[in-house]
This record gives C-alpha cells, structure tokens and sequence, in this order.
C-alpha cells in the first residue's frame, strides 16, 4: 500500500547530501591510526509520508546513517537538512525542537526501555525534558499514544515496568515514545528483528498504520529485504559505506541491476520446498574492511563481471539504467 | 576502685566470689524512734537501723556514706554506729553533716579508732588481732548479718536527713567499672550510636560521592575523566591514618573535622575504577542512546538513568564499608587523637590503655570494647555479604 | 539407507522454577530416518530448545521431571548412565552446535586446538592426528587450513560458525543438532551457511535436526518439518507438504505470517500470545487463538496419523 509522498515548501522533509562519517581510532599519543569510515558520501531526499527501506549487511552503514541523522553523531562531512534547515547550523534550543521532530525506533525492545521506570514515566520522560509539565496534559497524550498502539486498557498497562511486558509489548511501548511529542520522522532499526515470527508481522502493520496516519517520514533499517515491500515505498541497497542501488520498491523487486542485489534477493529464501534441493549462488569473501577499503568499487573483489582496468580503479557514479523511474545503481556495467 | 562485670562471679568457687556492692539506705526505711530535741518542738532525733547481709569470704573494695539533706538554717548532725554480727560497735561518723560524701574506708579518726583499715576492722572478726589485718596478710571478713545505727538530729520544721551506706564491692554492673568507677556499660551504649553514626556517613557519604564521579567521568569522557582518574591516582597513596592523625593534633580533634577528612579522603579510592566500569557499560545501553535522541540533557541522562541503572550495588557497598570506618574511628580514639569529649569504644580502650588496664588483670575493660568492634564489623559484613548476593546478581550461585 | 536413526516416545522435561514448574516439554513422539535433514519450527518458549535439552540430556540443575525413551538406532539412550552417555554418545553419536555459537569460542585458544578438542578427549586420537583431522574437516566446511592456527578474534562471524560446525562434525556422530544456526549473521552469510550444510548432507550424508524459528530459512534444509507449540508437537510432515499446504491451524497461521518476496500476499499474524507453560490450559493449547475452534478443543488432541505420513494433533483431522 502506497501513501502519498508530500513536499512541504521548502522541498522534502529530510534531505542529505554527500554525508560521511567517520570515527577516529584511537591513537596512541600522538601516531594516527586512521578513520572507520562507517558512512562514506551518501545523498538522497525523503519527503514527508514516504518511507525508505535501508538494506544493508552489519557493518554496512546504515544504522550510522540513521544514528547521524537523529544527531546521536555530528557528521565528519556533509550536510543534514531537516525541512529546509541545516543541522550544523543550529543552536541548542533549535537543536532540542528538532530533536522533537523525530522519534526513535530500535531494535532490542527490553534494552531500550529502562526497566527501573513504569510505562508511565517511560513515555513521560520525553514531554518533561520538552517542556510539557502539566500532569493532566501528559496523561492525556499517553493516553492517546497508548491507544494508537494497541496495548489497551491503558490503565493496566502504565503501572507495568518493562520486564512484565511480552517483547512484542515492550516493543510498542517504545513505539509509543517515539510518537509521545508527534514527530515527523521516524527512524526504525531493524524494528522487528528481536520479535517472533508472528509477532513481527503485527509490528510492521502498525508502525505503517502510523506511519499512514500521521503522514510521517519513516528511515527504515533492516537486514531482511522480504519484509521491505510490505512497508516500504523506496529502499536502498547499502554496501561498505555507500548507497550501491536506489529504487522504488516494485521497480527493484522486477529489475535489480547491482550484483551485489542480485547476490542479497537470491540469497533470500521464500519458504518453497525446492530450496533443500539446489545451492545458492552466494559471492565469496567477506564484507571489505571499512579503514581501508578497497579501491575504486568497493565491491568489486567479490564481483563475479567485474571489469578489468574500470572496477578497481575509479568508483563508479550513479547511473539511472530505466527511462522515467528514479531507480540509479552505482556499477560500471550500467554506464551509457 | 575498678570493679569487674557481675558475671564473672559464676565462674569462682564459693571462697573467692567477689563482692557485689551493697547500697541500703534510711530513704527507704522507716525509723525505729523519733524524739523531739529540746523545747519548741522543731527539733528532732530519729533513729534508724539498717542491715545487710554479707556473704562473702573477701572484703569489700570501699566504704562510703552519702548524705542527703534538706534544710533551712542549721545543718542536721548524724551519728553512724557501726555493729559487728558479734555486736562489736563502733562509731564511724558523728559529727555535722556538712558535705554530701564521706568514706569511711579512708577516715584516719576511724581508722585511729579501730588500729587499721577501717575496711578490715569493721568487717573483722572477734578474735581477730587488728594489728595484724593488713591488704595481703589473708584475713577473710566476718559473715554475717551487720547493722548500722543512724542516729540523725534535724532542727527545722521540714528539715529532712538521710544516710545512705554503700559497701562497694569488687563486681559491679554487666560490664564493670572503670578507674572512676563509671559501670562500663554506659560507655558502650554511650559509643554504639557514635561508631554507627561515624561509619554509617563516612560509608553513605564516600560511597555516593564516588559514585556520583565515576559516573560523571564514564558518561563525558576525554578530559574530564582522565583527570579523575589522575586524581584517583594521587590519592590512593596518600596515607590514611597518618593524615588524621596530624589534623587531629594540630588542627583540632572534633569527631565532625575527622569525619569530614575521611570522607574527603575516601572520595577518590579504587572504587571509582569498578563503579566507572559499571556505567561505562551503562552508557552504551539502547535505552541511554534513545534518551540522547529525545533530547535529554548530559545531567538528566546521568541521574535519571545511569544512576538508577547501577544503584543498587550501592547498598551493599554501604553495608561492607561501614565497620571499616567504624574501627578508623576506634583506632584514631586509641590513639589519642579522637574526640576526647565523646565516650566511643575507642576512648574506653584507650583509658583502659592509659591506665594500665591489662597489666592489672582488667581484662574485661579491653575486651568489653573489643567484642563490640568484633560484632559490629562481624554483623555488618554478614549483612554486606547477604545484600551482595542480592543485588549484584552475578555472585548469586555463591 | 533410511532406517530409524531416532525414535522419541513420551518425552517429558519440566523445571522448577520459583514462580512453579514450568512443562518445557510435555510429551513428545517423533520418528527420524538416516541422511535426513528434520526442522524443528517454533516460536520462542514454545519448548524447542528444551527438547533439544532433553535429547541430548545438557540439563540444568533445577529439572523436575525428565522421562521418556529415546532410541538411537538400536539403544535407547535414556536408560545410559550420565557417564556412558557422555562417554558413548555425546559428541560420539550426537554433537551440537549452539546458539550464537560463535561466541563458543574459547578466545584464549587457537582454534586448531579447540576443534580438535573433541577427537582427543572422546577418542583419545593423538595431537598430530587430529589436527590433521581438523584441518580435512575445515576444508569440508570451506575455512582455509591455516586458519586453524589463529585465535578465535581472528575469524570474521561466518568463519567462527563455521568453525564451530567443524567441531561438531570432526568425531562423524550419526546426529547434528543445530541450535538457530544462522539467526546471528548476515543474509549472505547464513546463504553461504546453508549452502555449507547442504553440501555436507549430501557428501557426508549427515543427518540433522536444527530447530529455528525462521521458517523461510528452514525450506532451504529440511526433508521434514516438525512444528512445536507450547511444549507439544502440533504437525509432523514432509517439506512439501509443510510449506505448500500445512494442516494445522497454527502452522497455516505461521505459514501466512512469513513475508515473501517473490510472491505477493497479504500478511496475517496470531492476535494473542502462546500459553504460559507453567500453567499449561487444559485441552488443546492453541484454542484460544485458532480461527478454526470448535467444540471439542475443549478436549487434548491426540496426534493423529494421516495417510501420507502426516501427523496432525488437531481435532479437525480426525
């Protein structure tokens, strides 16, 4: 199910240009060990309303990008612009109203809520730092937050403290939070992972009902590239600090260009029987090491039809290889 | 006179139990005679007599009488007899009651009376030649029911006299007396709230402020940390004992300057490294990185959760430091340096030291103070551990 | 070569807990044949891992109850003492790979040394030996042989399991047991994994029992799948006929619940949440949520025995 990407006036609600990360490694007095370059030059728009899946394997940069974007991270270089303002250039109380323009959904549902403090002060937490002191106010915004996640009554559930909780409970209480001051934003990572099967699916129907209804931006991370079309109206691929693929859902899912695509969605099992009876055509090697990456494309010692002379060399640009669809992979072998 | 605790009589024979002090008193008895004095009817002579048995086979330590008296203009007269079980009299005061105390033990008219020690004299026996009863020459006193006549002149209307008799013995009171005849148990229920009062803050005050500091150096880091950590370091080779003992002489021994420093002192210990590796860990907890996202202030995040997250190991902490301070506090007493106006165990052990306790066989005024310390580090650590095993949940197979 | 590898009967494995006895397992009947790959598909507390438990008797301290009979091949195991099971079977016949099981490595220890471990202590195989052993069994398991002499740090997540696999594979038991094998890695590495063990099934005809509860992974293994919930077994049947048309409610319902990528369809999930088993209720444990209940799931079904192998412990097959 579609829901209509907005554009306020000043242009899409989060935008990133050229972002990179990099995290210093310790140096012993004064010799430099160099940089983990965990986010390495990534751009892309995501307007209000739409959300973006990204895939990628651990170590591959999305959940950087996602903390770079709550400001967990200052960024190394480059620019995060939240509906037209450039987050560099904010003073701290601007800062803090940001910070209330977006939620946080993460992937251990018990880690994330401290189990010292009953529901109620859990959601409260973020109304107080934010201002909202009066009692009868807060109530009634948990109330409503509560409601919106299903975990009625809601009398029963506020006294609670965490451990009480099922995970898939404990999960949409940390929903709840991330909705408790109605953001615009949403990052969820790997929102689901932790949960049971079953429950996993009651999960992502929620948080995209949310999502529909409050018409928010939603950055979605997740390992696991079948629940993506479920949720999600644009995904990019991720691989060794960099965006490889960039597409609409459908379009990707039809024509995935990137080898290292076309390794993740055959690596996918759709529960067929068949499986058991035929091997999987799998890259060898590992996930290149991020201080040192390889040269020009970075996946290019795996690559089956890398080319000679070009791969190793340069890195390669966004092509776009379809007429009129947004879809732009990062390989040699698509250059017009 | 030290007496020792009651007690120790159960463990000797018959012969050589100590004897406990006797008090009897005209308070409490009514007189045998009261004759009016002279005309005008105010002035009275009342007689009173007063017995108490005496069983045992060693002398008594002191004899004393205590006056108490009340009236207007003219001090009332006593006359004290004292009457042998074989019905020897003597006469121990007789005079105007003008001071409130007097002993007999040492009265040299008594003693010129009887020809020695008035406590050897009065309590001999009729054939006893009185040259001979000296301390060491063995004569045991005579038992049996001995009388005192109190014959007390009063001369206003309202004008009351009493007189008590107290026989001090050799035991005396649960813990037994020190040099000024203090029973022992008031100073050690005296010193109970003081130890507890000093280890409990010196453990609540140096554990929270620890705590407070490693968490302040685990959650900024860079410098911040490094410089606690610097300070630590200094720190833990400072001496103790020997810094308590200079401000305790040269500045002043007052048990609050001493608490101060020790707790000053006991800020920055190894405990800072445990508890920072604590909430190093803390900090990389997902519920601490969903905090920082909504926007919760460096402070907040340290008391609001790190804090709360790692709290309760405090408590047994609190519990396992407490008789350590407690016993600084005894050992700074001991030596002289403590609060001389407060009587902690630490002081008791150190008049027992002063005035040479052990030498003279009182080991009970050394003991009594030690087995106090002993309990409370032995209670307080069982406790530390029982409460360890409660909150640190990794020693919970033990 | 299908003869009976395993027969399980009545097994029972309960603990004490301090909130009362939790019914881990409670009464388990399956059949296993050789050079035969069975999945066993659940949901977390449903009792999968305790049954494993059981097999393999790795029981902790606080057991309350534990009975039945299992037979492998021609001996049922549970009559051995603790210290013949251990000496004969664990490892010998039977070796496990756990959870996470990458984090099994002892990180003070070349790998080498950990792998070999096995063959000395159990078989009392000289150093030399079985080293050399180890480093045929990290070939079939596609870790390079030098690899043996470095420190498990050394080895990326893939390598460690399948370092980890190595040791359970270097003693040739009849049995492997994996615990969740690729829940902890990336998808092309558990791809990579997966491939591993098919190719060891079919070289090494090895027979396995994994239990997970990814039920897209489980396609890529199983010959037969066995479905638990709450403690009870609910379907016993062949790939085919568990991921094309399962016959217990619950099954459908978790066969629904798994996103697809290549085919399009709408998403279900189970409202509710499976049965405390401390106090398991009465009749059948799936009732409360089934979209088919009906009047005598008042009552325990028994598992019933279809025509083509299936075995269902639901009334509706009756």
């Amino acid at each position: 199910m579609q829901t209509q990407p907005q554009e306020t006036q000043n242009g899409a609600l989060l935008e990133v240009r050229d972002l990179r990360q990099w995290f210093e490694l310790r140096k012993f007095v004064f010799a430099r060990a160099g940089y983990v370059k965990a986010v390495d030059g990534v751009s892309f728009k995501l307007p209000r309303g739409e959300a973006l899946a990204l895939v990628g394997e651990s170590g591959s940069g999305k959940t950087t990008l996602a903390r770079t974007v709550l400001g967990l991270y200052k960024p190394t270089s480059g620019e995060v612009i939240f509906e037209g303002k450039h987050l560099s250039s904010l003073n701290r109380h601007q800062m803090q109203e940001y910070r209330s323009d977006i939620g946080y959904i993460q992937q251990d549902p018990y880690g994330a809520l401290p189990p010292f403090m009953s529901i109620r002060s859990i959601l409260a937490e973020p109304m107080k730092i934010h201002g909202i002191r009066d009692k009868g106010e807060q109530h009634k915004r948990i109330c409503d937050v509560m409601e919106e996640v299903r975990l009625t009554p809601v009398e029963d559930f506020i006294a609670k403290f965490p451990h009480m909780l099922s995970g898939g409970q404990q999960q949409r209480v940390v929903i709840a939070r991330g909705m408790i001051l109605n953001p615009k934003l949403i990052a969820a990572d790997e929102p689901v992972s932790m949960l049971d099967a079953s429950v996993r699916v009651e999960v992502l129907k929620l948080l995209r009902r949310i999502q529909e209804m409050h018409n928010l931006g939603v950055i979605y991370i997740t390992h696991d590239l079948s629940t993506v079309r479920y949720f999600a109206e644009r995904i990019f691929i991720m691989y060794a600090a960099k965006t490889v693929e960039k597409a609409p859902v459908e379009s990707l899912l039809e024509h995935h260009f990137h080898p290292y695509t076309v390794a993740l969605l055959a690596a996918i099992p759709d529960p067929d029987p068949e499986n058991a009876k035929r091997f999987r055509d799998v890259p060898a090697g590992e996930p290149p090491n991020l201080v040192r990456p390889p040269s020009g494309c970075r996946f290019h010692p795996r690559c089956a039809q890398a080319i000679e002379g070009l791969c190793e060399v340069e890195e390669p640009p966004e092509f776009y290889p379809l007429e009129g669809v947004e879809h732009s992979v990062e390989c040699w072998l698509y250059k017009k | 006179m030290r007496a020792g605790p009651v007690w120790t009589n159960w463990f000797r024979s018959a012969d050589k139990k100590l004897p406990e002090t006797i008090i009897v008193s005209t308070e409490n008895v009514e007189p045998v005679s009261v004759v009016p004095l002279g005309a005008g009817g105010v002035a009275k002579e009342s007689m009173t007599e007063l017995t108490f048995d005496y069983a045992y086979k060693v002398h008594p330590s002191e004899l004393g009488l205590t006056f108490m008296t009340e009236y207007v203009s003219s001090q009332p007269m006593a006359a004290v007899t004292w009457i042998t079980p074989d019905g020897r009299e003597f006469t121990v005061f007789d005079s105007v009651i003008n001071k409130r105390r007097h002993s007999i033990s040492t009265d040299r008219t008594t003693t010129r009376e009887l020809g020695t020690q008035p406590i050897y004299g009065l309590f001999s026996a009729p054939d006893d030649v009185m040259r001979e009863l000296i301390p060491g020459s063995g004569a045991t006193p005579q038992t049996g029911v001995y009388k005192l006549r109190v014959v007390t002149r009063t001369f206003g209307e309202n004008d009351t006299a009493d007189v008590k008799l107290v026989v001090y013995g050799r035991v005396a009171g649960v813990a037994g007396t020190d040099h000024y005849r203090r029973n022992i148990v008031i100073a050690l229920m005296w010193g109970t709230p003081i130890a507890l009062m000093f280890g409990l803050v010196a453990a609540v005050g140096t554990t929270c402020l620890t705590f407070f500091i490693a968490a302040l150096g685990a959650w900024f880091g860079g410098w911040v940390d490094a410089t606690i950590q610097r300070i630590t370091e200094v720190n833990l080779m400072l001496p103790v004992l020997p810094i308590l003992i200079m401000v305790g002489i040269f500045y002043t021994p007052s048990i609050m300057t001493i608490l101060g420093v020790v707790i000053l002192l006991g800020i920055f210990t190894f405990a800072i490294k445990t508890y920072r590796a604590l909430f190093l860990q803390v900090k990389n907890a997902p519920f601490i990185e969903a905090a920082r996202a909504y926007g919760a202030s460096n402070l907040r995040i340290i008391f609001r959760y790190m804090i709360p997250r790692v709290a309760p190991i405090l408590i047994p902490a609190f519990v396992t430091l407490t008789p350590g301070f407690v016993f600084l506090e005894a050992a700074l007493a001991f030596l002289g340096v403590g609060d001389i106006s407060l009587p902690t165990w630490g002081k008791l052990l150190n008049n027992a030291n002063t005035e040479g306790a052990l030498f003279r066989g009182q080991f009970y005024w050394v003991l009594e103070p030690a087995f106090m310390l002993l309990v409370t580090g032995f209670a307080f650590a069982m406790l530390g551990f029982a409460l360890d095993r409660i909150f640190n949940p990794r020693l919970r197979g033990i | 070569m299908a003869e009976k590898l395993l027969q399980v009967r009545d097994l029972f494995l309960y603990f004490r807990t301090s909130k009362g006895v939790v019914q881990a397992v409670d009464g388990v009947d399956f059949d296993m044949n050789s050079d035969e790959a069975l999945a066993v598909i659940g949901e977390s507390g449903c009792g999968k891992t305790s049954l494993i438990r059981a097999i393999l008797r790795l029981l902790p301290r606080n057991v309350d109850t534990y009975k039945g009979s299992v037979v492998l091949l021609d001996t049922d195991i549970m009559k051995l003492s603790d210290e013949r099971f251990r000496t004969t079977v664990r490892w010998q016949q039977m070796s496990m790979v756990a959870q996470a099981a990458m984090n099994a490595l002892n990180p003070v220890l070349k790998v080498g040394n950990q792998v070999s471990e096995p063959l000395i202590v159990h078989q009392r195989i000289p150093k030399k030996q079985a080293l050399a052993q180890a480093a045929e069994v990290f070939r079939l398991v596609g870790v390079p042989a030098e690899f043996l002499d470095r420190y498990s740090f050394e080895l990326s997540g893939g390598m460690r399991q399948r370092a980890i696999l190595a040791m359970a594979l270097i003693t040739k038991p009849n049995l492997v047991i994996l615990d969740e094998p690729t829940s902890a890695l990336d998808m092309l590495t558990q791809a990579n994994i997966m491939n591993v063990l098919k190719s060891i099934k079919r070289d090494l005809q090895q027979s396995f029992i994994f239990i997970t509860h990814d039920v897209s992974t489980t396609s890529e293994l199983a010959d037969r799948g066995v479905v638990m919930y709450a403690g009870h077994i609910v379907e016993i049947s062949n790939a085919e006929q568990f991921f094309l048309n399962p016959f217990h409610p619950y099954s459908q319902k978790l066969m629904a619940s798994v996103p697809t990528l290549k085919e399009k369809k709408e998403l279900e999930f189970i409202p509710g949440q499976p049965p405390s088993l401390l106090n398991p209720p009465e009749g059948c444990r799936f009732a409360d949520r089934c979209h088919r209940r009906f009047d005598m799931c008042d009552q325990e079904p028994p598992l019933f025995a279809l025509e083509d192998g299936r075995r269902v412990k639901c009334w509706l097959y009756k």
